[in-house]
């Protein structure tokens, strides 16, 4: 694989943008902040596939595609389907002997939103990975169906108040635990697997690079803080996903084989996780004070998941 | 003058000005092509070396969305590539390991560049639309004291 160097910015920053302006994300949106790390990363041909979603909606505004790679749209629930189709149809017709340029190096990229990728494409997403399609597919993790005006999915954490589980005199929002996604996902046996945010910019493109080098099927979680339904100004984006990986509430993570996990960051001062929910909108009716017992259940949930993460480094299982 | 940097290719086409089309009168499965002629070699060119179609939206224009806009101060940047790397519109122009500046086309003016520019004062900052460019370099503050 072509990789650019990313052993600092600088060097990074000679990489050339395959992802343009013009699209119509909203400002500070951090969905385009990860795919244009992703793009920047390798040097390879691209094949894409987007389903719908606020990253597809805003960047093939018909006429208009702000892609300047192979891009595919497809329906709701089939990223993983079509980067696999693709991904088939290539390795069939190097078999043939029909391509063009059979030498040319070419990887192929899924990008789901955590609602196509946790609800209604899963099963797409399980089967893909289950037949072992060398293609690596990116969540777009802002917890939330944002497209649509933000109702809550499976990956919407306790307490978010969303529009179908909006908080209120009786409600605190969101009653359920959010799915841990990369456990399911390191749990089919995906060769790599991670969660990865794009505030530690060269930790996610490390990450990226070694999904899109690793043979077989790959999921990665990312971080996607979404100043719309999450209820923040535009310029913390990158503040917020501080946030959101000292507090812990999004740790940062690798497991190779189903087996082995890493730990990529250990943040220097652990910050309460109060911190994190307290700036952002969608979180702000548990600062109320007979909503104290939600913010005590939060704290104890990320405890407790980070304690598992590290008997689970240590154990090597 | 400081600060500003256009690439010459860039159009700078409203989005949405273009004649529409009914939904009922696009054809099912269309292919777009971002470049014109062969793009094999995309991912080694620059921008300004490439050859956009108009159906690029690297050919078209967000700058109607800003109320403000980030200014930059080459004198005190350090070129980290903070800004690079952080922004979502991909908006920082930066060429052999050198910020050189905005794409004011592309710009929606979410201020993160400001936010993720560590130099004291900022190299980047935000102003008013309106406000002309060495009018607001003019203005530059001076070094910010370390509280105690
Ligand atoms: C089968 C199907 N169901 C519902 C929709 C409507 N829909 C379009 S985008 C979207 C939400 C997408 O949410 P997510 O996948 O989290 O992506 P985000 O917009 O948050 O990035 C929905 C429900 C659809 N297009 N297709
Ligand atoms: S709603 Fe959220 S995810 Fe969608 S474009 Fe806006 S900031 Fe990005
Ligand atoms: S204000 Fe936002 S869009 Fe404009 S250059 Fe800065 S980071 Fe990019
Ligand atoms: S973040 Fe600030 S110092 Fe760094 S390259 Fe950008 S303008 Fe220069
Ligand atoms: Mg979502």
């Amino acid at each position: 694989m072509a990789i650019t160097s990313v052993k600092n910015l600088k060097e990074f920053s000679t990489a050339n943008d395959r992802f343009e302006g013009a699209h119509l994300l909203c400002p500070g949106c951090a969905h385009s902040m990860i795919v244009r790390e992703l793009m920047n990363c390798t040097d390879d041909n691209l094949v894409i596939a987007a389903n719908t979603g606020c990253l597809e909606v805003s960047t093939a505004v018909y006429p208009y595609t702000s892609w300047d790679t192979s891009w595919i749209h497809i329906g709701f629930e089939n990223a993983a389907t079509a980067a696999a189709g693709a991904e088939a149809m290539y390795k069939a017709r190097k078999r043939k002997g029909t391509l063009k340029d059979p030498d040319a190096p070419v990887k192929f990229v899924a990008f789901g939103g955590d609602g196509s990728t946790y609800d209604i494409g899963f099963q797409w997403l399980s089967g893909a990975v289950e037949r072992g399609h060398d293609f690596t597919y990116i969540c777009l993790d802002n917890e939330v169906y944002a497209n649509t005006g933000g109702q809550r999915s499976s990956s919407t954490p306790i307490g978010s108040s969303t529009t179908t589980s909006p908080a209120g005199r009786i409600s605190y929002g969101e009653k359920k635990m959010k799915k841990d996604m990369v456990t399911i996902m390191a749990a089919h046996g995906a060769p790599y697997v991670a969660q990865l945010a794009p505030n530690k910019w060269k930790i996610m493109a490390k990450g990226f690079q070694k999904a899109l080098s690793t043979e077989g099927p790959c999921f990665i979680n990312t971080v996607s803080a979404c100043t719309t339904e999450w209820k923040f100004d535009s310029k913390d984006t990158i503040h917020l996903t501080d946030l959101a990986t000292d507090s812990l509430v999004f740790p940062i993570y690798e497991i190779i084989d189903g087996q082995e996990l890493n730990i990529l960051y250990r943040p220097k001062n652990i910050l309460p996780v109060r911190d994190y929910l307290g700036a952002q909108g969608r979180f702000r009716h548990l600062f109320k004070p007979e909503n104290e017992h939600v913010l005590v259940e939060w704290q104890k949930r990320v405890d407790a998941h980070w304690e598992r993460l590290q008997r689970r480094e240590e154990a090597r299982v | 003058m400081q600060g500003v940097c256009a690439t010459d290719k860039r159009g700078s086409k409203e989005l949405g000005s273009e004649e529409l089309v009914g939904w009922d009168e696009v054809m099912q499965g269309v292919v777009v092509n971002s470049f014109e002629g062969d793009a094999t070699d995309i991912a080694r060119q620059k921008a300004e070396e490439r050859n956009y179609s108009e159906f690029s939206s690297y050919t078209a224009t967000v700058a109607s969305w800003r109320v403000i806009k980030p200014v930059y101060n080459r004198d005190i940047c350090i070129d980290c590539q903070n800004c690079w790397v952080w922004c979502p519109d991909t908006s920082i122009v930066s060429r052999d390991k050198q910020m050189l500046g905005i794409d004011y086309d592309h710009c929606k003016g979410c201020q993160v560049c400001v936010e993720v520019c560590p130099t004291n004062p900022k190299s980047l900052l935000m102003f008013a639309e309106h406000e002309d460019l060495d009018k607001a370099l003019a203005q530059w503050p001076q070094k910010e004291k370390k509280e105690k």
